[in-house]
């Protein structure tokens, strides 16, 4: 069974539509996979084993009744058995899965059982997809490490005494341990191309308004994007078709037509047209990153792509922008959590020690610390100076990539400026943690596509991760061309 | 600039944050030293630049106004702390 947990999703489908394997025997192959990694790692906050299975039985009872493969049969209609029947999935704890819990990796959240699922849920579970379980996060999404969920940091396979990367890192922990073959995560400002890079896997921030949010629990509500990781960009690509497309609950969902997956092919990357900004090679990134991006962008030269020089010159400002106008967003998207509408509520006399102490007692140090900061910048008197030139210098962030992407399809960058860094490096000092963030930011201040994929290793063994990022709504460039690239390279077959 | 106490006091109490006097300290420190770094931006000439709310302005996806059933305010007393009578419950906001 340890061969089932290394096959790619598109394997494991064909195995299941062939009969050669029960949805049963797949899903106990992975949840042997996490009885046997998980103690060491801890990706998950909630498991269901048995409802997994059950679930499997009842795919594997849909296709037993020769409901299977219409299509190859000469109706010439869609499988009724859909494309992602019995394969399991995790979804990270700050999205809604009704029957699990949702603590967002917070204490004022414990107990909470969403009464609904996400749209994307729904979507994955239409299409066949068994979720096996709810993965840790940074409480809130807010974080690089995992560190700030308040059930305990999940650890980097390739090395337990390193960080995942945050704040998706149980999501990117499970996919890399082969506990699941892909995962949701959520990504606001990195949250799931920085943990894919640090643990070697692949992972996408789509457009922002490609996936419904709905069901997402708020953070930065003009940043936040739902997105797959998985251990190629097949995969993720997969998930992605399956999540994405106009949702009427979340009326920044937009109505274009959704492109159907990507597959490697046997072409090349004639015609494609990479931008290297040298903006994000900046003084202080460990050379073995950048040596390993540079190797990999002549890879993709000597696939067929044009590479050339670009400039994305507001870079700099985009960690200020990103961290004035996320804790702005924050601040007035967590004020809902006060002890009356959910969760437990903390001792108090009066309405006002309702709130004011169930969010003092049950909030973590750095949602309190973004709620402080959203707070300050919206205040009478700082508003103009903080979060209005925040707004006004995204624009300028906007524009760079506007006028980048009339003269390239895909920019080519690295995704963190280290690999995998170790336990407590920066917990104490908050400004050096979001210095981690630096080169995901841009791509969800402009709202455009980011894909994160392995590249190679450090001298350390730890993963190093590349990403393209693209024009809005062009996600299918950046996935076509880092499945060409994984065809020709090995990097994300290993597993540690 | 450094922030003052009494600013990150009355910010706590603008947030609805209960802090303990460490917790306000810490943050009157760190909050001081993360916008110092911030001030690089007003540096930044943005006169005649449009604020981003959102990106992809004007694509937001619009429906007919009409009553739809909801989730039923029965499944928010699994999720509430406090449910009495089809409400929440609260203590008193005046004495």
């Amino acid at each position: 069974m340890t061969e089932l947990i290394h096959l790619p999703i598109t394997g494991l489908s064909r195995l299941l539509t062939t009969g050669e394997i029960s949805a049963r025997e797949l899903v106990s192959a992975f949840l042997e996979s996490i009885e046997r990694e998980e103690p060491a790692l801890h990706a998950f906050l909630h498991l269901d084993p048995d409802a997994a299975l059950r679930e499997a039985d009842a795919v594997d009872r849909r296709r037993g009744h020769g409901e299977r493969d219409p299509g190859q049969e000469g109706h010439g209609g869609r499988s009724v058995v859909p494309l992602l029947a019995g394969i399991p999935l995790a979804v990270k704890d700050v999205i809604a899965v009704e029957g699990m819990p949702a603590t967002c990796g917070s204490r004022i959240l414990e107990g909470y059982r969403p009464p609904f699922s996400a749209t994307a849920v729904n979507r994955l579970r239409a299409a066949g997809a068994i979720v096996i379980g709810k993965t840790n996060t940074d409480e809130f999404a807010m974080g690089s490490s995992t560190e700030n969920s308040a059930y305990g940091p999940t650890r980097n396979p390739w090395d337990p005494a390193r960080v995942p990367g945050g704040s998706s890192g149980g999501s990117a922990v499970a996919v890399a341990a082969r506990l699941v073959p892909a995962a949701l995560g959520s990504d606001t400002g990195g949250s799931v191309r920085q943990p894919a890079s640090f643990c070697g896997v692949t992972g996408l921030k789509p457009t922002y308004g490609r996936v419904s949010r709905y069901g997402l629990v708020a953070y930065g509500s003009s940043l936040d994007c739902i997105g797959p990781l998985a251990r190629s960009a097949e995969d993720a690509s997969l998930i992605f078709s399956a999540i994405a497309g106009h949702d009427s609950l979340d009326a920044t969902s937009t109505g274009r037509p959704v492109p159907g997956p990507v597959s490697a092919g046997d072409g090349d990357l004639a015609g494609l047209r990479i931008g290297v900004p040298e903006e994000y090679f900046i003084e202080g990134i460990q050379p073995e990153v950048e040596a390993a991006v540079r190797r990999a962008i002549i890879k993709l030269e000597a696939l067929g792509a044009s590479v050339r020089p670009v400039s994305l010159p507001h870079t700099r400002y985009a960690l200020p922008v990103y961290y004035l106008i996320a804790p702005a967003e924050a601040s007035a998207n967590l004020a809902r959590f006060d002890g009356v509408h959910y969760g437990p509520r903390a001792k108090a006399e009066a309405v006002w020690e309702v709130f004011e102490n169930t969010r003092g007692e049950r909030f973590g140090a750095e949602v309190k610390r973004r709620i402080m900061l959203g707070t300050y910048a919206l205040s009478a008197g700082y508003y103009d100076a903080f979060y209005g030139q925040a707004q006004k210098v995204r624009t300028l962030i906007r524009r760079d990539f506007e006028a980048a992407f009339e003269r390239v399809d895909a920019i080519a960058a690295p995704v963190s400026p280290t690999t995998a860094f170790r336990f407590d490096a920066h917990t104490d000092d908050p400004l050096a943690m979001y210095l981690e963030d630096v080169f995901t930011l841009p791509a969800n201040l402009a709202g455009v596509p980011g894909l994160a994929f392995p590249v190679g290793f450090d001298g350390e063994g730890l993963p190093v991760g590349m990403q393209l990022m693209g024009r809005h709504f062009d996600e299918k460039t950046l996935l076509r061309a880092a499945a060409v690239y994984q065809r020709e390279t090995d990097w994300h077959s290993h597993a540690p | 600039m450094p922030l003052t106490h009494e600013e990150v006091a009355h910010i706590a109490r603008l947030a609805r944050l209960n802090l303990t006097p460490d917790e306000l300290e810490r943050y009157r420190g760190q909050l001081s030293a993360i916008l110092d770094y911030f001030a690089e931006l007003s540096a930044l000439d943005t006169t005649g630049v449009e604020p981003t709310a959102r990106v992809r302005e004007g694509e937001q996806a619009l429906r007919a106004d009409e009553s739809r059933p909801g989730l039923g305010a029965g499944r928010l007393a699994e999720t509430a702390p406090d449910w009495h009578d089809d409400q929440f419950r609260v203590p008193p906001i005046f004495e």
